[in-house]
């Protein structure tokens, strides 16, 4: 066992846990009832789906810069991300778009605040 | 003295020393060296700064000094919240049958600065199951996935240490709130 085996190890476990993720969001935002719920499945692939595989990229790089850079990616993904989710969930609200509610999934009856 | 110049010019040197870093990470080792290109990547960093700042944009939304270095030790925390609602999130997409129960919940922020609101509602957006839809005075407005992903008391938290690393007037709301949470739990029992 040297070194260089172990972050191979390592970074492809990373590598299919994060597809994983990204599998079971894609899933999730093709099973989900409404567009709100929807943006939930969403966030896994944004989150951890798009770290892990970065992380790993990491691992497999053999120079400081690209680890940087990588670095950077990851967190440029994470300020931006809950930024356009958010514009699109308000956009959705303000423009009178009701969400399915509750454990029967029915959209509500009354109007609620806004 | 230090104090004078950190009140003066304080945006100003902390965002040449961040920029500064940057193109020392940026740029890598065989440049560091290199006379020419360091005098280069000094000027351009400068230039920069002082566009920045003749621009009027190191205010404290351009350069948000306040949030340091409380940030830091928050992130590490968001990283393990965001992990584990994401494993509650995958749970509910790979089951046979759907088990939603969406609803919708008005979370309080307490956050007196700007950033501080930005920070709190990023936070909740970011953590999958939960996705902030509007703001209102004093309280943000959130879309949960299931019941036990909409539970107040963790959005709370989260607030509370947003609150904590948001400027000297948060550290000291967080500290009292802290201690009022303490002698509940000293009373209830």
């Amino acid at each position: 066992m040297n070194g260089e085996l172990i972050l191979d190890l390592i970074s492809w476990a990373l590598f299919l846990t994060g597809g994983l993720f990204v599998f079971a969001g894609s899933l999730g935002m093709l099973r989900f009832p409404d567009f709100y719920t929807r943006i939930h499945a969403a966030g896994v692939t944004d989150t951890f789906g798009s770290e892990l595989i970065l992380l790993a990229m990491a691992l497999q790089s053999d120079d400081f810069t690209t680890v940087i850079k990588l670095f950077f990616i990851a967190l440029f993904l994470l300020l931006t991300s809950p930024v356009s989710t958010h514009a699109i969930a308000h956009s959705a609200w303000v423009g009178g778009f009701n969400p399915l509610l509750g454990k029967k999934l029915e959209y509500p009856e009354e109007e609620l605040p806004r | 003295m230090v104090r004078f110049i950190l009140k003066v010019a304080g945006r100003q040197i902390a965002l040449i020393m961040t920029l500064g870093l940057l193109w020392l990470c940026l740029s890598g080792e065989e440049h560091w060296a290199n006379s020419t290109l360091a005098v280069f990547g000094l000027a351009s960093v400068l230039l920069c700064v002082w566009l920045a700042d003749r621009a009027g944009m190191l205010d404290r939304e351009g350069v948000p000094t306040r949030i340091f270095p409380g940030i830091l030790g928050y992130m590490f925390w968001l990283t393990i919240e965001i992990g584990k609602a994401n494993l509650i999130v995958v749970a509910h997409a790979l089951r046979p049958g759907l088990k939603l129960s969406p609803k919708m919940v008005e979370v309080p922020a307490h956050q007196t600065s700007d950033i501080g609101k930005t920070i709190f509602a990023n936070s909740i957006t970011l953590t999958p199951g939960t996705v902030s839809v509007d703001l209102h005075e004093g309280s943000i407005l959130v879309h949960a996935l299931t019941e036990e992903l909409s539970d107040p008391a963790g959005m709370n938290l989260m607030g509370h240490k947003v609150c904590a690393l948001d400027g000297p007037e948060g550290r000291d709301w967080a500290k009292q709130k802290q201690l009022e949470r303490a002698q509940q739990r000293q009373v209830a029992p």
